[in-house]
C-alpha cells in the first residue's frame, strides 16, 4: 500500500517505524512560533519546565502580529514578554513592528518554513504552510511551550481526504473562492482531525498565493492540516529564499484515502460567506441586495501581493463609496513595499482607502476598524462568527479581494462585472 | 474522579470567539478571561453560571481558534467537564493540555436538557443523567493521553521528561 505525503512526512520525524491512521506519535519538529496573544502563556510553560534552554534558537519564531503595533497597555506588555524572552534566550527569529509581517505570510516569505517540514504553530492558521508541502498545523499554548522545552510533540496519525479540482476557472474566481466553495461543500467540521490534500489540473496551475489562500482556510473545515505537493511552481518560490536544504515528498499514486471528491471548478463563481459560518456560502449571482459599512482586504489569507493586485485592477481610477470605510492591509513589509513599488498603494489610497500596516488587527476585532452594533463588512479574512470583527451584533461576509475591492466601490456586496 | 452538575446546553459549532471574544485576549491572567467567558453567546452565562456545572454541547464544540484563552476562560469559571457530540482537534489538545476533562458522548446531548444533573464517573468510564435516570459509557481516550490526565496535564508530562532525558538541565 502506497503512503500519502502527510505520512511520509510524519515517518520522517519520528522513531516509530510502522504506524497507522488513529495511532499517537512523538514527532520532532523543525519550525514552531507563536505570536503576542499565544506565546506568554507558553513562555512562562518553558520557564517552568526546569530546562535551562529552548530546544533550538533557530527554529522557533516569535512573531508579535496579533495586537500590535501595540493597541494599549496591557498588548504592549504582552509584546514586551515575547521581546524580553527572545532578549534572553537569543532567539533567532524574533519579528520586531517594522519587520513583523502577519506570520502565516512572513514565515514562508522568509524561508523559514519549508516542503517536508513538521511546522507547529500556536494559531489555528498554521495550516497555510501546508502549501509548500510541509505538514503545518496550529496547536495551543501549552503545546507550544512543551515544543520550544522537548522539540517534539505528540499527535494522532490523521486520515486524508483528497480534494481533486479540474476544469477551467472563471474570471474572479481565486484560491479563495475554491476553498470557500469547498468549505461550503463539506461544513465547518467537514475534515475534523483529517488532512485536506489539495489536488488537480487546477491546484496544478495556481500560483503560489492562491494555494496559500486555499491551505490557510483547511482549519475553516477543521482540518488538522491543508497540504499541496511541492511542484515546479514551488521550487521556483523557495529560489533564494530556503535558508535551509528541504526534502520533497508526495502522494504516491495507490496512497489510501478516506475519501476523494472531485469538484469542477468551471460551476465555481466568486463565493460569499454569510454570518456566521464560513460555510454559509453562496455564489455572488444569488447575494441579493446587502449594503455594507466597511470593506477589508488583507490578512493571512489574502494579504500577498496577488489579492493588492487584484484590488488595484478594480479600484483603479475609482472612488470608495461615501458611506464605507476601506481597509487594506498588506500582509508583510515586503508585500508592502512591493506594492508602493508597483503603484498600488497610490491606486487604493487614490480611490479613497484606508491602508495600514501589517498586523492581525482587524481580523480578529482587536483593533484598526472594529465594527460597531449593527454594522456590516464584506471581508478577505477568514472568519465570520459571532462578533468577530467587533460588536456581537455586527455581521462579517467573507469573500475574494475582488469583490471586497467591488463591493467598497458600490456600497453593498458586489461582483466585479459591476464596476469594471 | 467523579464530577456532578448541572447542565449548560450549547448548540452545534460554540467557536472560541464566542467562548472568549479576542477583544479580551490582551491578557493571559485566567480571573479576568473568566469574566467574560461566553459573552458573546450568552451575557448572563457568567452570571448566571454556578461552579461546578457541566457544558453539553452539539458538534464541533471549540472551533475558530487556537487561543488556549477559551479552556482556560471555561475551566476558571468553574466549568467542571464539558461533554460534546464532538470537539475541535486543537480545542480538544488544549482542554486535556490545561486538564479540563472532556468526553464525547452523542447520547448525553440527545437524552439532557437544560439544568439536568449529570453524573460523570471517570474510572467506570460512565455519565448517568440523574434527572433521568439513564446512564451512558464514555468513549475511552487512548493511552498516551491519560498519561498526560493522570500527570495533571502537558506541562507536567514535560516536567518529568526535562528530568528523565536531563533536557538542557
Amino acid at each position: 500500500m502506497g503512503k500519502t505525503i502527510v505520512e511520509k512526512i510524519l515517518a520522517a520525524h519520528t522513531d516509530k517505524k510502522n504506524f497507522k491512521t488513529g495511532e499517537i506519535l512523538n514527532v520532532r519538529v523543525d519550525f514552531a512560533f507563536a505570536n503576542d496573544i499565544t506565546a506568554p502563556f507558553a513562555i512562562k510553560d518553558f520557564k517552568s519546565s526546569g530546562a535551562k534552554d529552548v530546544f533550538d534558537k533557530k527554529k522557533i519564531g516569535l512573531i508579535p502580529d496579533h495586537f500590535s503595533p501595540a493597541k494599549d497597555i496591557k498588548s504592549a506588555e504582552q509584546c514586551k514578554i515575547l521581546r524580553d524572552f527572545a532578549h534572553e534566550y537569543k532567539i533567532e527569529n524574533y519579528f520586531e513592528v517594522g519587520k513583523m509581517g502577519i506570520e502565516h505570510a512572513l514565515l514562508p516569505e522568509q524561508g523559514l518554513v519549508l516542503p517536508g517540514d513538521i511546522v507547529i504553530g500556536a494559531d489555528s492558521h498554521t495550516p497555510t504552510s501546508g502549501a509548500l508541502g510541509a505538514f503545518a498545523t496550529g496547536v495551543g499554548s501549552t503545546d507550544l511551550g512543551a515544543i520550544m522545552t522537548l522539540g517534539e510533540m505528540w499527535l494522532k496519525v490523521p486520515e486524508t481526504i483528497k480534494f481533486v479540482y479540474r476544469g477551467k476557472l472563471n474570471k474572479w474566481v481565486s484560491g479563495k473562492d475554491l476553498i470557500l466553495y469547498t468549505i461550503g461543500k463539506i461544513g465547518v467540521d467537514g475534515a475534523n482531525y483529517k488532512v485536506m490534500e489539495f489536488s488537480g489540473e487546477v491546484i496544478k496551475k495556481l500560483s503560489m498565493d492562491n494555494r496559500f489562500t486555499i491551505c490557510n482556510m483547511a482549519i475553516e473545515a477543521g482540518a488538522k492540516t491543508g497540504i499541496i505537493e511541492p511542484d515546479e511552481i514551488t521550487l521556483d518560490y523557495l529560489k533564494g529564499r530556503a535558508r535551509r536544504p528541504y526534502q520533497i515528498y508526495k502522494s504516491d499514486p495507490d496512497a489510501s484515502y478516506e475519501k476523494i471528491i472531485e469538484i469542477d471548478v468551471s460551476k465555481i463563481e466568486p463565493q460569499v460567506a454569510f454570518p456566521h459560518l464560513p460555510e454559509n456560502t453562496k455564489p455572488i449571482s444569488q447575494v441579493g441586495d446587502i449594503k455594507i459599512d466597511q470593506s477589508v482586504i488583507g490578512s493571512c489569507t489574502n494579504g500577498r501581493i496577488e489579492d493588492l493586485r487584484i484590488a488595484a485592477e478594480v479600484l483603479k481610477g475609482k472612488q470608495v463609496y461615501h458611506n464605507v470605510r476601506l481597509i487594506i492591509f498588506p500582509a508583510t513589509q515586503n508585500i508592502y513595499l512591493q506594492a508602493i513599488r508597483e503603484g498600488l498603494i497610490d491606486i487604493f489610497i487614490s480611490a479613497g482607502a484606508a491602508v495600514s500596516t501589517p498586523t492581525c488587527g482587524p481580523c480578529l476585532g482587536g483593533h484598526m476598524g472594529v465594527l460597531a452594533e449593527g454594522e456590516r463588512a464584506i471581508s478577505t479574512t477568514n472568519r465570520n462568527f459571532v462578533g468577530r470583527m467587533g460588536h456581537p451584533k455586527s455581521e462579517v461576509y467573507l469573500s475574494n479581494p475582488a469583490v471586497a475591492a467591488a463591493s467598497a466601490i458600490i456600497g453593498k456586496i458586489a461582483s466585479p462585472e459591476e464596476v469594471m | 474522579m467523579i464530577i456532578k452538575g448541572k447542565v449548560w446546553k450549547f448548540k452545534d459549532n460554540i467557536d472560541t470567539d464566542v467562548i472568549i471574544p479576542a477583544r479580551y485576549l490582551n491578557t493571559s491572567d485566567p480571573k479576568e478571561l473568566a469574566l467574560h467567558c461566553m459573552e458573546d453567546y450568552d451575557p448572563e452565562f457568567i452570571k448566571k453560571m454556578e461552579r461546578g456545572d457541566i457544558i453539553v454541547a452539539g458538534n464541533n464544540f471549540g472551533c475558530g481558534s487556537s487561543r488556549e484563552h477559551a479552556p482556560i476562560a471555561l475551566k476558571e469559571a468553574g466549568v467542571s467537564c464539558i461533554i460534546a457530540k464532538s470537539f475541535a482537534r486543537i480545542f480538544f489538545r488544549n482542554a486535556i493540555n490545561i486538564g479540563l476533562p472532556i468526553f464525547e458522548s452523542a447520547e448525553i446531548f440527545d437524552d439532557s436538557n437544560q439544568g439536568d444533573i449529570l453524573e460523570v464517573k471517570t474510572e467506570s468510564g460512565t455519565i448517568k443523567n440523574i434527572t433521568n435516570g439513564n446512564v451512558y459509557k464514555i468513549k475511552p481516550l487512548p493511552d498516551f493521553i491519560q498519561k498526560v490526565i493522570s500527570l495533571g496535564g502537558l506541562k507536567e508530562y514535560v516536567k518529568e521528561e526535562v528530568k528523565r532525558r536531563k533536557i538542557n538541565v
